[in-house]
């Protein structure tokens, strides 16, 4: 092989020409933030504080997991971001949160429109008792579109976008409660989407599924990333290191440590992140 | 055990896309190396101080990549889980790597002795065995790393086959330059830069076996290291007849 080397070639090729499939997202300082949380309190009825003084960014068309173990406050930060805590008597927040830089939280402010930008999928899909296309449509419907084109093609441009389409094109006058709740629950995601928000929150959002529909889950949330700014709450810290790009830990209603999701997962700074995920603590 | 056409794809198009990405770059990193070690040799043998410092300059790259490929690969346990042939798939390329990188060290080493060649003005003794063993253990590195990009454990073997030879014939050329240097003590100088690059030859030799177990490990997942080329063979001939 000796003679095989072509001779006076330099070793020119250097590491970074060859190129990577992908840069994982390195640091918030790169990133466009969509989120701000300034000094979040939370308190439910009988002063009863959930949330401690929680500061942090989400950025814009990345995936961000809030992990920690039960009643650490994630659920309840995740339903500040469309204010879904108003429900809850008695619950009170102080600080603010700004999508865009506007408080969302400021007097004035149209709770049914900024849920439509703030749309959110829960744990157990929760179709309507309608049929695919009726659910899909609802949204534009309330909105006051009833033109069928313009339908249409809302309904199967967010069927694709939640990976439905090709499953069930031929049945969409079905009713929607005779699906798979892996389907159910991306029928609830494409009738999210259909609105065209810009951020969407998902609870737990494959923890009622099996392992199978739990990875088309994760892998939809990957792709609408493309489009939109999504926060996901788990329980399930491997399905967090899977999908997300940035992780936050929260313990006891404060946030503990956030992150770029490899660097949180290989090498986090605080020992309580480190006693979490290494399944040491409690 | 992994079939020949590679793994099939996952749901997550993206995990296969890392899994993929991890493997191409430990390969790439693997022609490099092989082009190294080819180029080390005939800056030896020509005493090319030139090519002996490109090839010094080089080992940079290997150990960047070395570092970046491992990283990836880490990165990959944490975020993924990676279970039985995945998980074989992510040992075995670290492992791989390893061997790759001390691979380019040996090159820098005989790189080394081809400058000490050069400033002295003479050409080395010896030729006949360098480029004898050379060239033996270049077939293996190759066979090592195609071993690899096919699963294919016939090839493994063989690689570890021929290391047995190298060793014999590193022996041989060992006991034929001590006479060399019995004969004429004047030569002992040079004859000993030979010997240290013959040395790391066969080293190369040594990672390129150790790559051909780590696909056998990989393919059938089975631990043939520290065992004989018969004791290897016998244990994938049992695992085969098992299935």
């Amino acid at each position: 092989m000796a003679n095989t080397a072509p001779q006076g070639r330099t070793h020119s090729i250097s590491f970074d020409s060859l190129g990577r499939s992908e840069t994982p997202p390195q640091s918030l300082a790169d990133e466009h933030i969509s989120l701000q949380v300034r000094n979040l309190d939370l308190f439910y009825a009988g002063n009863k504080q959930a949330l401690y003084g929680v500061n942090m960014e989400i950025p814009r068309q990345r995936v961000t997991a809030f992990i920690g173990p039960s009643g650490c406050g994630k659920s309840t930060l995740l339903r500040c971001f469309n204010r879904m805590n108003d429900l809850v008597d008695g619950c009170t927040v102080k600080g603010e949160i700004t999508l865009d830089g506007a408080n969302i939280y400021a007097k004035g402010v149209d709770v049914a429109s900024l849920r439509r930008q703030v749309g959110m999928v829960f744990q157990k899909p929760n179709p309507f008792p309608k049929t695919i296309y009726e659910n899909v449509a609802y949204g534009l419907r309330i909105q006051g579109i009833n033109k069928k084109r313009v339908l249409d093609e809302a309904v199967e441009k967010s069927l694709r976008q939640a990976a439905l389409w090709d499953e069930v094109k031929d049945r969409l006058d079905d009713n929607a409660l005779g699906m798979s709740g892996g389907q159910q629950q991306r029928l609830v995601i494409a009738r999210t989407v259909a609105v065209e928000p810009e951020v969407v929150l998902l609870d737990e959002p494959a923890s009622a599924l099996d392992p199978i529909s739990t990875l088309k889950i994760e892998e939809l949330i990957y792709e609408l990333k493309e489009k939109y700014t999504i926060i996901i709450v788990t329980h399930n810290m491997q399905q967090a290191a899977r999908v997300s790009d940035y992780t936050a830990f929260m313990y006891m209603g404060r946030l503990i440590e956030f992150d770029a999701t490899g660097r949180l997962f290989t090498n986090p700074s605080q020992k309580q992140t480190e006693d979490y995920i290494t399944g040491r603590y409690g | 055990m992994v079939s020949k056409n590679g793994h099939t794809q996952h749901i997550s198009r993206r995990y296969n896309a890392e899994l993929e990405d991890i493997k191409t770059r430990m390969l790439e990193m693997g022609g490099l190396v092989e082009r190294q070690v080819a180029d080390a040799i005939t800056a030896f043998m020509t005493a090319d101080s030139e090519l002996a410092q490109r090839v010094k300059e080089g080992d940079y790259v290997i150990n960047d990549m070395e570092v970046a490929i491992d990283e990836e690969c880490t990165m990959i346990l944490a975020r993924r889980q990676p279970a039985a042939s995945d998980l074989r798939m992510v040992i075995a390329i670290t492992r791989v790597l390893q061997d790759l990188e001390r691979m380019g060290d040996e090159a820098t080493k005989i790189a080394e002795q081809a400058i000490l060649f050069s400033e002295a003005g003479e050409l080395p003794r010896g030729h006949v065995e360098i480029r004898h063993i050379g060239d033996h253990v270049g077939v293996m590195v190759r066979g090592a790393l195609d071993a690899f990009t096919r699963f294919d454990m016939d090839q493994a073997l063989r690689v570890a086959e021929e290391d047995k030879v190298v060793d014999q014939e590193y022996g041989s050329a060992m006991r034929s330059l001590v006479t060399h240097m019995m004969e004429d003590p004047r030569t002992i100088t040079s004859v000993l830069r030979v010997m240290w690059a013959l040395r790391s030859i066969e080293r190369v030799g040594d990672h390129a076996r150790n790559i051909a177990e780590h696909v056998i490990y990989l393919v059938k997942g089975l631990d043939v290291r520290h065992v004989n080329v018969k004791e290897m063979a016998a244990k994938i001939q049992g695992d085969e007849e098992e299935e």
